[in-house]
């Protein structure tokens, strides 16, 4: 029998309990093949605890350990990095509870403050140190950190609750959809919720939108002068946050 | 001929130690895995410790034993951190974790054949090629042997250290524990390993399963380890002894005090002065 095969025994034994796999690694093998599965388990139900704390006080133990593990049996581990592991579950999560939407976007703001306090360290850039800009070709060049979603759920504030030790308000819809807004600032992950206008000209920015076309971005709705007052707010709101960490020249990059 | 060295593994509860006191260790280890990110704050502090300590990377992930081969991104991380930390010691497993895409994230046993002889010096050739410095390579404990085995764990090793070069770190608990489990001579192993390959030691405690000792990192090393490692370090050179805790942390001081006891051992000229 080729190493190869002993080890696809090993991998179908820790993950399908494949008794039939567990007699070719040896005979008399099964308490310690046994020990072998508990610490592989252990492991990533260790993980996925750590990874989804807030999640985890949400809906308790019960429904957390059998939310693991039926993501430890459809989802064996792939990545090098253990790290990598949580990140399907928010997944997991979403399926297994399709009608609780702040059980996702909960997951969701767990493991991407979790992400952001390990993305690249690039500095934010301040508007001091911005010199002459010609704003209308500027292209803004955001923190690797930074991560958005939509989310239609109080699932913010459930877990500033949770993390503060305090009481969580039941789980309620948002009057208006809006996006959640994760990145890193020094070495802390930090949060916000950005409302539709904002998330908007933020994902166009984040496509390569050129400040120029951002000021015009809203000026159907709000005419030109307001539309581009609004981009100037919310760009020194993103300085401000430290979510910008370059601003390219468009004639500089032609 | 340089004296021995004594140091700890980096743990989060011990950062603020670490950063802000001396701490009288001659070496850190650190978990290579928990440093090969992007940036941020653990990054940030391994640079800040390092500038106080030299660090040993000590690796979970490698998976020298795969029989589909290493993971080359894997190698090259581990590269960019080896780089950046110019290490005292680059270290993993004989064991392997992952296979055809499956990652089991556990230190998984081998049999000791030719075949896994050959893969296994090749896979290190690989990572030292990639690395571009020597490896040390720890003995596991394991909870499964192989009927197909045809040599000794010791005779492995001594085998494995001739053909691919790399040094030994010799975890003393690892062997306690598999003797126990496998009902071999804990002493005969000692005496058997290639004494002037070893380069690290590691100390641990362990706890007791239902049938064998498992290794948990989570008690203080015991006395029959202690014991084991007094003759260890009466065979062995100037090596660096590290303890190992990895779970229910104490505060740094108890490690400090266990590390005074591995110094009282391994060089009692030096506590002596």
């Amino acid at each position: 029998m080729s190493l190869a095969l002993i080890q696809q025994d090993f991998c179908a034994w820790l993950t399908r309990s494949d008794a039939d796999a567990a007699g070719r690694i040896g005979k008399g093998a099964g308490s310690g093949l046994a020990i072998y599965q508990n610490n592989y388990r252990a492991q990533l139900v260790a993980c996925l605890t750590e990874a989804y704390e807030r999640v985890h006080a949400w809906i308790g133990d019960e429904a957390f350990l059998g939310a693991a593990a039926a993501h430890i049996d459809a989802t064996p581990p792939a990545h090098w990095t253990l790290d990598a592991y949580p990140a399907g579950f928010v997944a997991r999560l979403t399926a297994l509870y399709p009608d609780d939407p702040d059980i996702g976007e909960l997951a969701w703001l767990d493991q991407a403050l979790a992400q952001a306090f390990v993305a690249a360290d690039v500095d934010p850039v301040r508007l001091d140190q911005l010199g002459a800009v010609d704003w209308d070709e500027a292209l803004l060049r955001f923190s690797p950190s930074l991560l958005a979603r939509d989310v239609r759920t109080n699932a913010a504030a459930i877990w500033s609750a949770l993390s503060g030790g305090g009481t969580p308000p039941a789980a309620a819809p948002l009057e208006e959809e809006a996006t959640l807004l994760v990145w890193r600032l020094d070495h802390v992950s930090c949060f916000r919720t950005a409302d539709r206008r904002e998330a908007r000209l933020l994902g166009a920015a984040r496509a390569g939108e050129r400040f120029g076309a951002l000021c015009a971005l809203f000026a159907d709705e709000l005419g030109v002068e307001d539309s581009a007052a609004q981009a100037g707010r919310l760009l020194g709101q993103w300085l401000a946050d430290g979510l910008i960490v370059r601003v390219d020249s468009g004639r500089a990059i032609r | 001929m340089p004296d021995p060295i004594f140091g700890l593994g980096l743990r989060k509860d011990h950062y603020r130690d670490f950063l802000e006191s001396h701490v009288p260790v001659d070496f850190v280890e650190v978990i290579s895995e928990n440093f090969m990110i992007d940036g941020g704050r653990p990054r940030a502090i391994l640079r800040q410790v390092r500038e106080r300590h030299p660090v040993a990377l000590h690796g979970v992930s490698m998976s020298i034993g795969s029989a589909d081969g290493l993971d080359r991104a894997y190698l090259q991380r581990l590269k960019a951190l080896a780089d950046e930390i110019d290490p005292l010691f680059v270290s993993d497993h004989l064991s392997w974790s992952r296979f055809r895409g499956f990652s089991s994230h556990d230190l998984l046993p081998l049999p000791y054949t030719q075949e896994t002889l050959e893969l296994v010096c090749a896979n290190i050739a690989m990572a030292q090629d990639v690395l571009g410095r020597a490896m040390l390579v720890e003995n596991p404990s394991s909870y499964v042997t192989f009927s197909r085995s045809t040599m000794t764990e010791w005779e492995f090793l001594d085998a494995m250290c001739a053909r691919s070069g790399c040094g030994l770190l010799l975890d003393i608990n690892n062997i306690f524990v598999s003797a126990t489990n496998h009902s071999f001579d804990p002493v005969a192993y000692v005496d058997a390993v290639p004494a002037e390959r070893v380069r690290q030691v590691h100390l641990a405690g362990h706890s007791q399963g239902r049938d064998m000792l498992i290794d948990t990192h989570d008690q203080p090393v015991p006395p029959p380890v202690w014991a084991l490692y007094a003759h260890a370090m009466s065979r062995l050179g100037p090596v660096a002894t590290m303890i190992e805790r990895d779970d229910a942390i104490p505060p740094l001081c108890d490690l400090l005090a266990e590390l005074d006891q591995a110094r009282a051992i391994g060089c009692p000229d030096r506590i002596a002065a």
